[in-house]
């Protein structure tokens, strides 16, 4: 580590205020903040610097994903031993899927931190630390077999149209991992739908890899006559999207980050029981098999569970007062359930849900503010 | 009106202005219904953007002529009833001449009564300046909203169908063997109010005194 200091101190002076690569400091102070805890003091005023700062934050919640990408990595390999009707044991599962999902994770974080580098160096600000945490998520929502050259125009698309031009890191309307989701889903439906992108090597040998929400939604069977049973969708032996698979993954996730406060526990069960409640009344009405599937099926099954714990719980695009998260919750789980059961070209209703709220965040923080002003008003007269 | 004075400073600016500083699109964020709706492809914005041109200048040169004896309580009413008749005409004139495109802009062509454009350099200029002046002002700002249009339309058909006046570019480029596929979202309108973004982003690089001070 000294080492690495001692580099670091020794080719300072090029980057500050005076030096040759006094543009190229952004890129310096990233890569110094990321290895070392910053020696950023305070200026003015008795203001104390907290050491859990954003990029401790986003270290938190990369952590809280790993079970998903282990699992996610797992489940790659399985799925396409099992298209291929091979035999397989763990270990060659994990390697296979660990072959896939890298090229992703690479093109993901290259793609997005240049950009990202370029914005900083540009308008001579530090780099925000907000991809670290985005350019892990995005992977986990592809289908294995996107092409790589898609994952990257989404990604671009991502950080300049979903947050640079907001002004960066926390200043972005939608959550941009869901928006490089939703531009790759819009551009080029037929490599995010159907039932070939989910599983390698689904379409030999007359494999179907649908995923269970688009057997549901093509109205042919009941979920009680697919071959997936509840243990399949509640561990993830199920064909989707790379992380979202494994409820029970995914709840380790989610238990990771309430205990350290980063997510907010009311944001994930308002959305939750928002979702678990909208399923039960259309189970009353039944009309086609997506309405008639049990509720807690709903909430194990497509990316519910991955968008409720990792993408609703966004600070920067989610609400910000208590009560304005449980209605923003609950409404996500509304949205996403209704967009499920009503539309079956968009059988995966989180993504859009999410996004829709997104954008509604701000206007129930400000009639949740407002209300209690008015409140407070009332106790003064 | 003398010879030297018809293409003074003044009527120059009458005519770069719209094109840039004051652009009816980019600027003044006007008549972006149309730009949204009739950019997928090139042909039609580009007879979109003729047949605003037409209306626009004929229509400030009208109101010029007229302006000293239209009452102001009833202006209104009657430039709604020049830009109405102008539509209808430039309407009938697609009709007979290139059908297909007309039926391609089905109603924003008789929309472009509606368009704000329109009814504001009307007001704003017709009603004020002299037949002339009025007449390079319509060209003007016909000129921005045309640049604007086909700039988008450019963009959306290209990336979004990979053609340009329905000609096969990207196919006769041999892009597609390369694993390329056209953007579905281009052709989605959500995507011209995107690329319009991006035009006004660049633009405001390039123009800083656009910038709004904080």
């Amino acid at each position: 580590m000294k080492l690495v200091k001692n580099i670091l101190e020794s080719v300072k002076p090029l980057f500050v205020e005076g030096g040759k690569l006094e543009k190229m400091y952004p890129a310096y102070d990233a890569f110094e903040t990321f290895l070392f805890v910053p020696d950023h003091t305070t200026k003015s005023g008795s203001h104390i610097r907290d050491a859990v700062d954003l990029k401790r934050t986003m270290a938190f919640v990369v952590l809280s994903l790993i079970p998903c990408i282990i699992f996610g990595i797992w489940n790659i390999g399985d799925q396409y031993y099992s298209a291929i009707s091979a035999e397989s044991n763990f270990l060659n599962s994990l390697i296979f899927g660990f072959w896939k999902f890298l090229p992703l994770l690479a093109v993901s974080y290259a793609v997005g931190l240049s950009v990202e580098f370029a914005f900083a160096i540009s308008r001579g600000h530090s780099v925000n630390e907000g991809y670290l945490v985005t350019g892990m998520l995005i992977p986990l929502i592809m289908p294995v077999d996107v092409p790589l050259w898609m994952l990257a125009v989404s990604v671009i698309f991502a950080v300049v149209i979903g947050k640079e031009v907001f002004g960066g890191t926390g200043m972005n309307i939608l959550n941009p991992a869901l928006t490089a989701r939703a531009f790759l889903f819009f551009a080029y439906p037929s490599y995010m739908s159907g039932d070939k992108v989910w599983v390698h090597g689904a379409g030999a040998d007359g494999y179907s890899g649908e995923t269970i929400l688009g057997a549901l939604a093509s109205n042919t069977a009941s979920w009680d006559n697919l071959k997936w049973n509840f243990n399949d969708a509640l561990i993830g032996y199920i064909p989707g999207s790379v992380g979202e698979t494994s409820f029970i993954a995914i709840i380790i996730g989610a238990l990771i980050l309430i205990f350290s406060g980063v997510g907010s526990w009311r944001i994930i069960l308002s959305t939750f029981l928002g979702g678990y409640l909208t399923a039960l009344l259309f189970n009353l009405w039944g009309v086609n098999f997506l309405m008639s599937t049990p509720a807690h099926i709903h909430l194990l099954i497509g990316g519910f569970a991955f968008g409720a714990v990792f993408m609703s719980t966004d600070p920067v695009s989610g609400s910000q007062t208590n009560k304005g998260k449980i209605i923003y919750g609950l409404l996500i789980g509304f949205f996403a359930i209704v967009i499920r059961v009503f539309n079956p070209a968009y059988p995966e209703g989180m993504m859009l849900a999410i996004l829709l709220m997104n954008v509604f965040a701000p206007l129930i923080d400000h009639y949740i503010v407002d209300a209690s002003i008015k409140k407070r008003l009332k106790r003064v007269n | 009106m003398s010879k030297s004075n018809l293409l003074s400073k003044r009527t120059k600016q009458l005519l770069s202005d719209p094109l840039d500083d004051n652009n009816p699109i980019t600027v003044q964020v006007l008549g972006i219904c149309s730009a949204l709706a009739i950019t997928v492809q090139l042909k039609p914005a580009i007879v979109m953007a003729l047949s605003v041109l037409v209306v626009l200048s004929v229509a400030n040169v009208i109101i010029s002529l007229m302006r000293k004896i239209i009452p102001s309580r009833i202006r209104i009413i009657v430039q709604l009833v020049v830009v109405a008749t102008l539509v209808i005409l430039v309407d009938q004139v697609l009709r007979a001449f290139v059908y297909d495109v007309s039926k391609e802009l089905s109603v924003f062509v008789g929309l472009i009564i509606t368009n704000c454009i329109i009814m504001g350099r009307l007001e704003a200029f017709g009603m004020a300046n002299g037949p002339w002046d009025s007449f390079m002002d319509g060209l003007g700002n016909s000129f921005g909203y045309a640049w604007i249009l086909i700039a988008v339309a450019f963009f959306r058909e290209l990336l979004g169908s990979g053609t340009l006046f329905g000609y096969p570019v990207l196919e006769s480029l041999g892009i597609y063997e390369l694993g390329y596929e056209n953007n579905g979202m281009m052709i989605l309108p959500p995507m011209a109010l995107i690329t319009v973004g991006v035009i006004i982003w660049i633009q405001r690089v390039k123009n800083i005194k656009l910038v709004e001070s904080k």
